[in-house]
């Protein structure tokens, strides 16, 4: 039995964040109903008339994967019927539409809780569901800079960095929690409840080391490359080949020692600049240098073997291709052949842990769009054939 | 108030970042959590700052006094066999543990979930380590930042042509292992509920680099996929993203044509945009340094605040480049309570991050802030494993506690 067998969840997120969110409950072997309708185009779609079509819909291939899809026209009120009855038959609801959307529909909380009174609904939006920046439009690039992480990455003498597709998929990891919370809880009490999730906050909360320094000493922390506040060396380092680099953290006297006997222990290292950490942390510029001097004689694997078998902190900055391609990521076998629709065969990833005690649920490919309409609407919600085709005929199963 | 994780009990073993933030978010809904520290020193954080005024003192420490609120503090020498013969009784009437030691390690220390699972068979436990239980980097060692590049983001990072000649650079302070304890909080929370229905014991194995790949899920693929290798040269943005403005920096970015329309109104319509170039948003994206430049004269009369407001009024995706300080003071922030005060014997009341998630039945708060260095020794040998006072007092002469 899978963890969340048994478990049904109306879907009615839409983009990168949302899905990825209900992607992992699915995963986790819930029943997963992602409601669209061509009336309606997704950003991240199957549609490829959009700008940047093969991108959205690569987003589309990685976070739809084990669920099912029906079409419902929630632009119409019978459609909101439908969808009504479909909640009835859930034990959870996410949405990402902009705040007041899902009430305007008539699909909000309270209405959900009419029909199903144990509903556990989440609400991921970019602010979050109050505030006065409650409907503001923010996508992963607004999300970074608005969170406080864009400021303090990057760069010192440059501008702060996007936090680019990763604002997506922490929102929808993030929105995860508190619905396993919930759940939980409910287990435990037969309640439900309503979720307000904030992608912005979920970014934040990743910044509260730096939030704190401001809280206790009002100090406003700027982007600084990739330097620590005491440990020197900690940056990446060039290696052999075109953007290779590797990263090296060297934080005990211990890793300092093994580092430099791997190295052949050449004479700058026993400059009384670099003789302990807090002299190496002033002149970790130079140190910098003499060590990246080192590593561009060799491929980012081969630093890595050497001064990891010292006991040195060194692991390539891996590329999407080493990745696809590293013998350590096919080992934990990270990566799974699905066929999908329309594209054949793909590799893509499950999740990002493993239960002993719990089977594994093999990846299913994407769903068509609406490829389920007779499961959900004829086998679980009891329509008749007829019902369904009167209704595909008057655009609201569509 | 009802508390979602009520009755929970949770034995961690973890140092720094990960492991913490795991089980913080876990005693941030009720949570009953036991933080074992090494006598003596305590957990790493201690020594990491921010402290305030930049003193150093272990319990001032604002890393670990965010990651450790609603926790109780003991101290446990599990290098002693009479320790690890504690952490085991305290095994047995707990429903989770979490450690973050290093394969061969955790098994020395007692942390090993043949035997303790034997001990308690309903027993969730995770360990988080930075290539996972198996495979051939299974004992490699990855600090923070090795272990944003473990996963792929760090490659990408800042993206854009301007610092190529440049080492990537990390993202935030922690990125790579909050959003790793992130993934075991959600890991621990689904082998839960799965042990309350089952009555199953779980082992957890979580890899830092499978968690952050995770959040990679679509850029990594894209290798296999589409035979396209990404990095900070074909991730930097083809119109608009992080601008200059008359205060500082401002994020503008557009998906659909109709925010397109809408900024050329908000700029009023000015003579460039009639360009054939400009006219359609398909063709706009095609021309993205030619319109940034344009766009970037009329971004430098403005404020991030004017503009981040007016853009979003005129339904023009613009967001503020914000510091800390931007976020603290900011009236969303206020309005959400994402800040609250939080008193500590040692630092007195500073605000704190909450969370960013509200739920209605279970609204967050904060019981007692991070303990102490073996704060609640007292409490929990005593109370809990029924150890007399004289004992403690032996216990701690002997180095166990």
């Amino acid at each position: 039995m899978n963890v969340l067998e048994g478990i049904r969840v109306a879907d009615f997120t839409h983009a990168f964040a949302g899905p990825t969110g209900t992607l992992i409950l699915a995963l986790m072997g819930a029943e997963v109903i992602k409601i669209e309708s061509a009336a309606h185009s997704d950003v991240a779609s199957r549609d490829p008339q959009h700008a940047r079509a093969m991108e959205n819909v690569g987003i589309f291939h990685c976070t739809n994967l084990n669920k099912l899809s029906i079409r419902l026209n929630l632009k119409r009120h019978e459609a909101v019927g439908l969808a009504k009855r479909l909640v009835s038959i859930c034990d959870i609801v996410v949405e990402n539409f902009r705040p007041g959307v899902m009430d305007k529909l008539g699909l909000g909380y309270s209405a959900l809780k009419e029909v199903k009174p144990d509903i556990i609904m989440l609400s991921l939006s970019s602010h979050g569901a109050s505030g006065p920046e409650r409907g503001y439009r923010a996508y992963a690039a607004q999300m970074g800079p608005l969170s406080g992480l864009s400021y303090i990455t990057g760069h010192r003498d440059g501008p702060p960095a996007p936090i680019r597709s990763t604002a997506d998929t922490l929102a929808g990891v993030t929105a995860v929690f508190p619905i396993l919370a919930a759940m939980n809880y409910r287990q435990r009490t037969g309640k439900g409840q309503f979720i307000d999730c904030s992608a912005i906050e979920a970014l934040s909360i990743c910044a509260s080391d730096i939030l704190m320094d401001y809280t206790m000493n009002e100090r406003v922390r700027c982007r600084d490359g990739n330097r620590h506040d005491f440990v020197a060396p900690h940056n990446c380092y060039p290696c052999k080949g075109k953007d290779k680099w590797i990263s090296i953290v060297i934080s005990t006297e211990e890793e300092w020692k093994a580092f430099c006997d791997t190295i052949g222990n050449p004479g700058w290292t026993k400059d009384k600049k670099f003789k302990d950490g807090l002299t190496r942390w002033d002149n970790q510029e130079d140190l910098d240098r003499l060590i990246g001097e080192w590593t561009r004689n060799f491929t980012s694997y081969e630093v890595m073997r050497t001064l990891q078998k010292a006991g040195v902190a060194a692991i390539p900055s891996f590329t999407n291709e080493e990745l696809v391609k590293d013998p350590h990521c096919k080992e934990r076998g990270i990566f799974a052949e699905v066929n999908q629709p329309h594209v054949g065969e793909q590799i893509q990833m499950g999740l990002p842990w493993k239960l002993s005690n719990a089977p594994k649920v093999p990846i299913r490919p994407v769903p068509l769009m609406g490829e389920h309409n007779a499961y959900v609407f004829g086998k679980l919600l009891r329509m008749s054939k007829e019902e369904i085709e009167k209704l595909e005929k008057e655009e609201v199963i569509w | 108030m009802d508390k979602a994780l009520a009755g929970v009990k949770i034995i961690e073993c973890c140092n720094l970042v990960a492991g913490p933030y795991c089980t913080k978010l876990l005693a941030d809904l009720g949570a009953e959590t036991v933080k074992i520290e090494e006598p003596g020193a305590g957990d790493e954080a201690r020594k990491w700052g921010p402290f305030p005024k930049d003193v150093p003192h272990p319990e001032r420490s604002g890393l670990f006094l965010f990651l450790n609120t609603n926790k109780l503090g003991i101290t446990l020498n599990l290098k002693n066999r009479k320790g690890r013969e504690i952490l085991a009784s305290l095994v047995k009437e707990s429903d989770i543990l979490v450690e973050d030691y290093p394969p061969r390690q955790a098994k020395a220390l007692g942390l090993d979930y043949e035997v303790l699972s034997k001990l308690n068979p309903k027993l969730a436990m995770c360990s988080i380590t930075p290539f996972g239980q198996t495979g051939p980097y299974r004992d490699y060692k990855s600090y923070c930042l090795n272990t944003l590049h473990a996963g792929g983001e760090g490659y990408l990072v800042p993206a854009g042509n301007d610092y190529l000649d440049r080492p990537p650079t990390k993202v935030g302070n922690f990125f790579a292992d909050f959003s790793c304890g992130l993934i075991a909080a959600i890991g621990m929370l689904a082998a839960l509920y799965r042990a309350n229905s089952t009555g199953l014991a779980q082992y957890i194995d979580v890899s830092k680099q499978e968690a952050s790949m995770f959040y990679q899920r679509w850029g990594v693929v894209r290798y296999a996929n589409e035979n396209l290798i990404i990095s900070r040269a074909t991730e930097g943005y083809w119109f608009g993203g992080i601008m200059p403005c008359k205060d500082g920096f401002i994020v503008l970015w557009c998906v659909q044509p109709q925010e397109w329309e809408r900024l050329r109104r908000l700029m009023g319509n000015p003579a460039w945009t009639e360009e054939e170039k400009f006219k359609e948003f398909g063709s706009v994206i095609l021309h993205g340094e030619e319109a940034n430049a344009y766009i970037l004269e009329w971004l430098v009369n403005y404020t991030a605040e004017e503009l981040y407001h007016m853009g979003q009024e005129a339904g023009v995706p613009f967001g503020m480049v914000r510091t800390a300080e931007d976020l603290v003071k900011s009236e969303q922030m206020k309005a959400r309570e994402f800040f609250v005060p939080i008193e500590h014997p040692a630092v007195g009341a500073i605000e704190y991050p909450t969370a960013p998630y509200k739920l209605s039945e279970n609204p967050w708060h904060v019981d007692r802030p991070a303990p102490r260095l073996g704060e609640h020794n007292k409490e929990v040998y005593c109370k809990r494993l029924g150890y007399s006072k004289g004992q403690l007092v032996r216990l701690r002469a002997m180095g166990i506690i």
